[in-house]
């Protein structure tokens, strides 16, 4: 085989958390309520643009959880069939696989975004005219960096043009071919004319939104295109310290935002809702213990309880190195500790938000209907008060969302976020804090970095938004 | 009300024991006091004599819960629980890893902390009600449409950009004040205000979100139609009617983080090198010090339920129901 | 302006083609379709009409309250010679509260919670009668004595949760009153209160309205209410008027079939034991209103002329008018009353079956806990010693005032709360005690029916896992084998029984109405075949013409199945229709007890009495002798010494005070618990 599979966990806990979304939908397609509930989030353009960068988002990071360890071929690319695979001890993904140029083409340290030359002066020897070599001090020659461009530097100027020129085009014909697909789509459900499906997918007031999400596409399109073909021979965002690409680091640091947005609430979900519904409904000595676990929990500031959690996995770490295969595996692993601190301190909010919801939904008359039929508890909570709760849930989820994304750089700039060796965000950040003091000011990383975080959170704040207008049953009456 | 004030002092008690447990259970049963030695001595060091001396220094020598060893009630006191956990609740944090009293640098450092986080709260909370108070004002209008699509894309923006963006701008490109650093006395100011201002704007968004959907709920009640009914302009609703009544689960979330001002902000501190708790903890956490850690842990969750009862008091200010019940 | 005294008969308030609407999404929904009115000084016009017709966005129109979504189409609201709709927001304000005041239907929430009522009304003395400091202390103080609050001076400082529902409600009317408006608009004033308050508050708008020479436009669902208070009477359909008459021609002879229907809906006791006249079908709803007379679709009169056009204005009489295409002749009353059977003589057989439920000294208490370590200090009795028995096919009504426990006592015979004491005996065995199978088993034999049709169906699950949920957990309907097939064919058999079709099994609760929805709350009881149905206040949220179809049901099933009722109410007129005996409470203990003729024809205590008196009655010859209670309802947490209702009682001597009374037997079936009525031991 070419490569051994790696399945690191938090893999297993992304593709887990895919089905579960897609079962998630399955069963809100069967209920009536929720099904209206997702199609008033379908037409709400705010929530389709921002799902469609999502979307987007969701892509890479999907791509960045498929990991796997290139066999090591011995010989300038011969295989010696006789002896036993070897594989690299580097973990790789298959978005590392699509983006080997920009993973492998390092410079030596910081180059501006789309540079041919470095970001700073060298000590470099010149021949010169007369056949001697002379030391001067330049900005030497980029390794990678525009070096289809050979000595004709002045050219970068007019090529970068022409690929941004060529990258519109593109990006126009693809979304013609896209918004061609959906119009015939429209055609075909709603049995009209081209023209009529047309001036329906504009039109505001559709069963679904789909101006704003081809217009979101557009827009990502536009922008991702000329990038993408200027990646393939340019450092578009520059290089970092050590010479790596900015834009691979940005595009890596999406699975890690992901993982710690989505995973941490697998850890939350299970706990506040059990435990919530659990002290709203049977109260008494019940509730008395879960709100003491709450109460005691959160009043430890959470940073902290993080930071004591993560010291003392560290050290755990640390002791027993013997624990991992890969660098990948120890960082992985402490990835997924991190989300299960996340998770354990910040179950606590939604546990009491559902307690008191509970407690009003107990009160209800068709729980006392059931209750009157001699319903037991379980099937009355499973019933009856979880479904009744689920919009909450839904809500809670997808407004931590960001919240999480926007701890983990805090988190990581205090040194107790993810591991080091893994390219996130707040390490990111965390690297790139002090460039700014440089002279001249190194400034990409720091506003890549911005750039797509802010898009992120963004666009999970406003889709997070929509879902909340539309679950929530003070508001879904309202337009 | 006495009764009732004593009866969430008792209530506290519980959960700092509960708070201990936890802290006692993280930092000496997840990990034997041998592992935090080989650790903080650093792999070349470690040797048995090297451990047992680092244990010995920090008096983690002892059994965890009974000393079988010492007799009568020096059994129980002889401990690590005892001496590391217990004594925190009479204020003997013990010492930190370069020998200092860490009582004494708590005290001394909750003045430069309180500095910054005290005006950042106030201003940012009269800031934010206000902007709350325009936006709910101007409802259904442009102005509050985009004041709320600024809220949404001001709280996507990471703290961290906040700091450095206006350290960037304020101190480096307009050269208006230090970049960081602290004084005491009259030039306090100067260090005080940048980090004031970026902890305003930056808490700007989610709050004047957050206060603005508390007015909005608010101004659908019916005796806002009464009062309207009466002859009032809006003016005088929102003012006397609306805000009055949504002072109340505007409290709930302001009161719970008075106390722990005192305990400073990380981000800020360390960004500006203002010697409060906030750096300490960050300081603390870098050089792994444990012992600092679990006394900053204690006084945070100390403080948090303050918070708490004052919430629970400030509620019998604004709510006459509460009040006279 | 307010200084302008309105002299008697000048017209106050003109409204023409006035048409509302409320947005949703992109589309403006027609709630109040260009309605017409007049008002003259010291008259009040009330407006008739049942849930969602559109008065209520009538009266906040006129102020121009609307909601955010409401909008006005157009209009013109002329009121004291200016119109209304067309004056700059600032001048409007000055209007509001002083030219012309509101009263709103729930004083619990009307007033702002946080401010002291002294405030609340200095505010409008500011505002339109520059008083303010120690003349607005002494103009409010006389408000409030006015309005009959006594011990005014210290509820001037006082907040609005310290005050009762009547209270606040005379506190909301002082609030009307204080700019001197000349036109008061009061919708719905009383239907949050109790009946006897509610006759109370009643008695003092009529009074402040002679006093004062104001009009009022009085908006409200109740025909007992409008016969005591209007002068004329407006009758709204879906939007529109469709009547217009001074009260004794309307109550006299209504002509527009809506209104005779709503006559002939009211239950009373000349249709006793007999089937309602109902209304066929639901109001259609804003967004498909039919292009005729859009009471067509319900209106068994209706011809091919009112589905194709809606009727204009006819004049019938010395100021009546109604908007109906047909004749005089046709529209004629004296179809209700038809259906009178001989129902009277089957209800007055007494009861000689043996009791299927029998309840001894219930009691259900509610700690009260205080101080440091939570010490239980005290008991809310909220049920304090209830007796009562029931035989199959029978129905008892359990009448009383809010707060006065009858719920509770529901709840703990189905055992949804744990009694503090006395036993409940179903079918001669035991509740609350004893193993749980048995119990279990004993629960498929007595069901409730509750008052929210919206709360008490699970949105999440359709009607038919509804309905299945009772059978399938007190398995009914056979061994788990083949379950699935026999519980749909029951499912489909009960929803027939309740008078809906089989489909509805597959759709979920938020398709249906109201009534619908109450339907299926009946189906879900029936389903697992009980002997007992406790009902709670069934028909209390619905409007009267589906309150009729529901009574109808239930009065039907009970024929069919010999199903025994508790009916749990506050309304008489519902208690006289289907009742068999009646126990009124007060304060957790019966106090009288007996069939429906003697405790409603000849009641002998004095809260009964008194309770009677002030329900309002839908006739104008009702007798007025309206008996005023005093003060409200104390709290069960700390009831009056000796007899629970001595202190509101004029008949009350020393021994009330001292000593509650033990049951005086009238006959075999009438007890009543007063010192008037010694036992008859000691009466010889």
């Amino acid at each position: 085989m070419p490569f051994l599979p790696v399945i690191l966990w938090s893999d297993v806990l992304i593709w887990l958390l895919l089905l579960a979304a897609i079962l998630l939908g399955w069963l809100s397609a069967r209920n009536p309520l929720w099904r209206t509930a997702w199609q008033r989030v379908g037409r709400s353009r705010a929530g389709m643009a921002s799902a469609t960068l999502l979307l987007a988002f969701a892509v890479v990071g999907l791509l960045d959880s498929l990991h796997y360890r290139p066999r090591l071929t011995v010989d300038g690319g011969q295989e010696a069939p006789a002896q036993p695979a070897t594989y690299a001890v580097e973990v790789l993904s298959l978005l590392d696989a699509l983006l080997t140029p920009l993973r492998t083409r390092n410079e030596k340290t910081y180059s501006e975004p789309l540079a041919t030359r470095a970001h700073a002066k060298e000590t470099i020897e010149v021949r010169g005219s007369d056949g001697r070599l002379q030391q001067t001090r330049d900005h030497p020659r980029l390794r990678y960096g525009g070096a289809h461009l050979g000595a004709d530097e002045e050219q970068r100027d007019a090529d970068v043009a022409g690929r941004v020129l060529q990258a519109l085009g593109l990006a126009l014909l693809a979304w013609a071919a896209v918004a061609v697909a959906v119009c015939g789509g429209v055609a075909r459900a709603q049995a009209s004319g081209w023209r009529q499906a047309w001036r329906r997918l504009w039109r505001s007031g559709g069963d679904f939104a789909w101006s704003a999400v081809l217009c979101a596409l557009a827009a990502l399109l536009l922008l991702a295109m000329p990038v993408a073909l200027l990646a393939t021979d340019y450092h578009v965002f520059g290089t970092d310290k050590v010479g790596q690409d900015v834009l691979y680091q940005v595009l890596k640091s999406v699975r890690t935002a992901l993982v710690i947005g989505l995973v941490t609430t697998l850890v939350m979900l299970p706990l506040s809702v059990l435990l919530g519904v659990l002290a709203g409904y049977f109260r008494g000595w019940v509730d008395d213990i879960i709100q003491y676990l709450y109460t005691t929990l959160s009043s430890i500031p959470g940073v902290l309880l993080i930071a004591a959690a993560v010291l003392m996995m560290q050290v755990l770490i640390d002791t027993h190195p013997q624990w991992f295969a890969t660098a990948a595996e120890r960082a992985d692993l402490r990835l997924l500790a991190l989300c299960f601190i996340l998770g354990v301190t910040s179950w606590t909010g939604l546990c009491r938000l559902l307690r008191g919801e509970t407690l009003k939904l107990r009160e209800l008359e068709y729980i006392q209907a059931a209750q009157a039929f001699g319903v037991s508890s379980l099937r009355i909570i499973g019933r009856h008060i979880v479904p009744n709760l689920m919009h909450i849930v839904i809500i809670a989820l997808v407004m931590d969302f960001s919240s999480l994304v926007l701890a983990e750089a805090v988190l990581s700039y205090v040194g107790i976020g993810v591991d080091p060796t893994m390219i996130s965000f707040g390490t990111m950040i965390n690297n790139a804090r002090l460039e700014l003091a440089r002279e001249p000011m190194v400034w990409w990383s720091l506003s890549a970095a911005f750039f797509f975080m802010f898009s992120l959170v963004l666009a999970a704040n406003l889709f997070a938004d929509a879902v909340r207008d539309a679950f929530d049953p003070r508001l879904a009456g309202s337009p | 009300m006495l009764a009732y004030i004593i009866r969430r002092l008792l209530y506290a008690l519980p959960i700092l024991i509960g708070v201990n447990l936890i802290t006692f259970a993280l930092f000496f049963v997840v990990n034997t006091p041998d592992d935090m030695a080989r650790m903080q001595l650093g792999v070349k060091r470690v040797t048995p004599e090297a451990i047992d001396r680092w244990k010995a220094e920090r008096g983690y020598d002892k059994p965890l819960f009974f000393n079988a060893e010492a007799g009568g009630g020096a059994a129980l006191t002889e401990t690590i629980f005892f001496s590391k956990s217990a004594r925190m609740f009479v204020g003997d944090f013990g010492r930190a890893e370069d020998g200092r009293d860490i009582a004494r640098e708590i005290v001394s450092r909750m003045g430069p902390s309180l500095a910054i986080a005290l005006p950042t709260f106030i201003i940012g909370l009269l800031v934010s009600v206000s902007f709350a108070l325009l936006l709910t004002f101007f409802r259904a209008t442009y102005l509050d449409f985009w004041g709320v699509v600024l809220c949404v894309a001001m709280m996507s923006i990471s703290g961290l950009f906040y700091i450095i963006g206006g350290q960037y701008l304020v101190s480096k490109l307009w050269k208006l004040v230090p970049i960081s650093g602290y004084g005491g006395g009259l030039d306090a100011w100067k260090f005080v205000i940048l980090p004031v201002l970026i902890g305003v704007v930056s808490g700007i968004g989610s709050s004047t979100r957050w206060y603005r959907t508390i007015f909005i709920e608010e101004i659908a009640r019916d005796y806002v139609r009464t009062a309207r009914a009466k002859g009032l302009a809006e003016a005088a609703v929102l003012f006397r009617h609306v805000l009055r009544n949504a002072l109340i689960p505007i409290l709930t979330g302001v009161v719970v983080v008075i106390p722990l001002l005192f305990m400073g902000s990380l981000l800020t501190e360390s960004f500006f090198g203002i010697p409060g708790l906030g750096s300490y903890t960050i300081d603390a956490i870098n050089a792994q010090d444990f012992a600092v850690v679990r006394a900053m842990v204690f006084i945070g969750s100390l403080l948090y339920i303050v918070g708490l009862i004052l919430t629970d008091l400030s509620y019998t200010f604004v709510d006459p129901r509460i009040r006279f019940n | 302006m307010s200084a302008l005294q309105s002299r008697h008969g000048e017209e106050l308030l003109a409204v023409r083609q006035l048409r509302v609407a409320f947005a949703h999404g992109r589309s403006l929904l027609p709630a109040v379709d260009g309605i017409e009115l007049r008002l003259a000084a010291g008259e009040t016009l009330a407006l008739l009409g049942e849930s969602g017709c559109g008065k209520s966005a009538t009266a906040l129109a006129l102020l121009r309250l609307l909601p955010a979504a409401g909008r006005i189409v157009t209009g013109e609201v002329l009121f004291g010679g200016r119109d209304l709709m067309r004056l700059p927001e600032s001048e409007m304000r000055a209007v509001r509260g002083g030219g012309m005041a509101m009263i709103f239907q729930e004083p619990a929430t009307s007033l702002n919670p946080v401010l002291t009522v002294g405030r609340q009304l200095a505010e409008v003395l500011a505002r339109h009668r520059a008083l303010s400091g120690a003349a607005a202390q002494a103009t409010a103080l006389e408000l409030l004595v006015a309005v009959g609050i006594a011990d005014a001076p210290r509820r001037l400082g006082e907040y609005p949760f310290q005050l009762s529902g009547g209270m606040k409600q005379r506190v909301m009317i002082a609030m009307a009153l204080a700019g001197e408006p000349r036109l008061l608009i009061a919708d719905e004033p009383t239907t949050a209160l109790d009946v006897t308050i509610q006759a109370q508050i009643l008695e003092l708008l009529r009074r402040l309205q002679a006093e004062r020479a104001m009009g009022m436009l009085l908006i409200t669902h109740d025909l007992g209410v409008v016969a005591q208070m209007a002068t004329r009477v407006g009758v709204m359909y879906a939007g529109e008027i469709v009547e217009e008459a001074p009260r004794a021609a309307f109550f006299a002879a209504p002509r527009h079939p809506y209104a005779q229907k709503l006559f002939a809906a009211l239950p009373d006791l000349a249709r006793r034991g007999g089937q309602l006249q109902t209304i066929p079908g639901q109001v259609p709803s804003l967004s498909a209103m039919p292009a005729g007379c859009r009471f067509a679709a319900r209106c068994e009169h209706a011809w091919e002329l009112c589905r194709q056009q809606s009727p204009q204005w006819r004049q019938v009489a010395v100021n009546h008018r109604v908007r109906c295409h047909l004749d005089d002749g046709l529209v004629s009353r004296g179809r209700d009353g038809g259906s009178i059977t001989a129902a009277g003589e089957a209800l007055a057989v007494v009861a000689v079956a043996p009791a299927l439920l029998a309840v001894d000294d219930l009691r259900v208490h509610f700690p009260i806990r205080r101080g440091i370590l939570q010490r239980i200090v005290g008991q809310v009795r909220a049920v304090d010693g209830v007796s009562l028995a029931l035989a199959r096919g029978r129905t008892l009504a359990l009448v009383g005032e809010s707060g006065c426990g009858k719920t509770t006592v529901g709840k703990a015979i189905l055992q949804l709360l744990p009694a503090s004491g006395g036993r409940v005996r179903l079918l001669g065995e035991q509740l609350g005690s004893g193993a749980r199978s048995p119990r279990r088993a004993l629960r498929r034999h007595m069901q409730m029916i509750f008052q929210d049709p919206f709360a008490s169906l699970n949105p999440r699950l359709s009607v038919g896992e509804i309905i299945a949920e009772g059978m399938r957990a007190l398995a009914v309907g056979g061994p788990a084998a083949g379950r699935r097939a026999t519980n749909a064919a029951a499912v489909a058999a009960v929803l027939q029984q309740v008078g809906l079709p089989a489909e509805a099994a597959g759709r979920y609760p938020h398709e249906f109405s109201g009534g619908q929805r109450q339907r299926i709350a009946i189906a879900r009881a029936l389903a697992v075949q009980p002997d007992l149905v406790i009902c709670d206040e069934p028909t209390s949220a619905l409007d009267v013409s589906v309150q009729a179809q529901i009574l109808n049901l239930l009065a039907t099933l009970q024929g069919e199945l010999g199903l025994a009722y508790l009916f749990i109410t506050h309304n008489f007129a519902v208690v006289d229709h289907l009742a068999h005996e009646v126990a009124v409470m007060y304060l957790g203990r019966i106090v009288e007890h007996g069939l429906v003729d003697e405790v409603l024809r000849s009641p002998r205590h004095p809260y009964t009495r008194a309770l009677l008196s002030a329900v309002p009655s839908p006739r104008l010859d009702a007798t007025s002798g309206f008996i005023r209670l005093p003060g409200e309802i104390p709290s069960p947490a700390a009831p009056p010494a000796g007899c629970h209702f001595h202190p509101r009682c004029r008949q009350a001597s020393e021994l009330c005070r001292q000593k509650y009374p033990p049951p005086s037997r009238l006959s075999a079936t009438h007890a009543v618990h007063c010192h008037l009525y010694p036992p008859a031991g000691e009466r010889d």
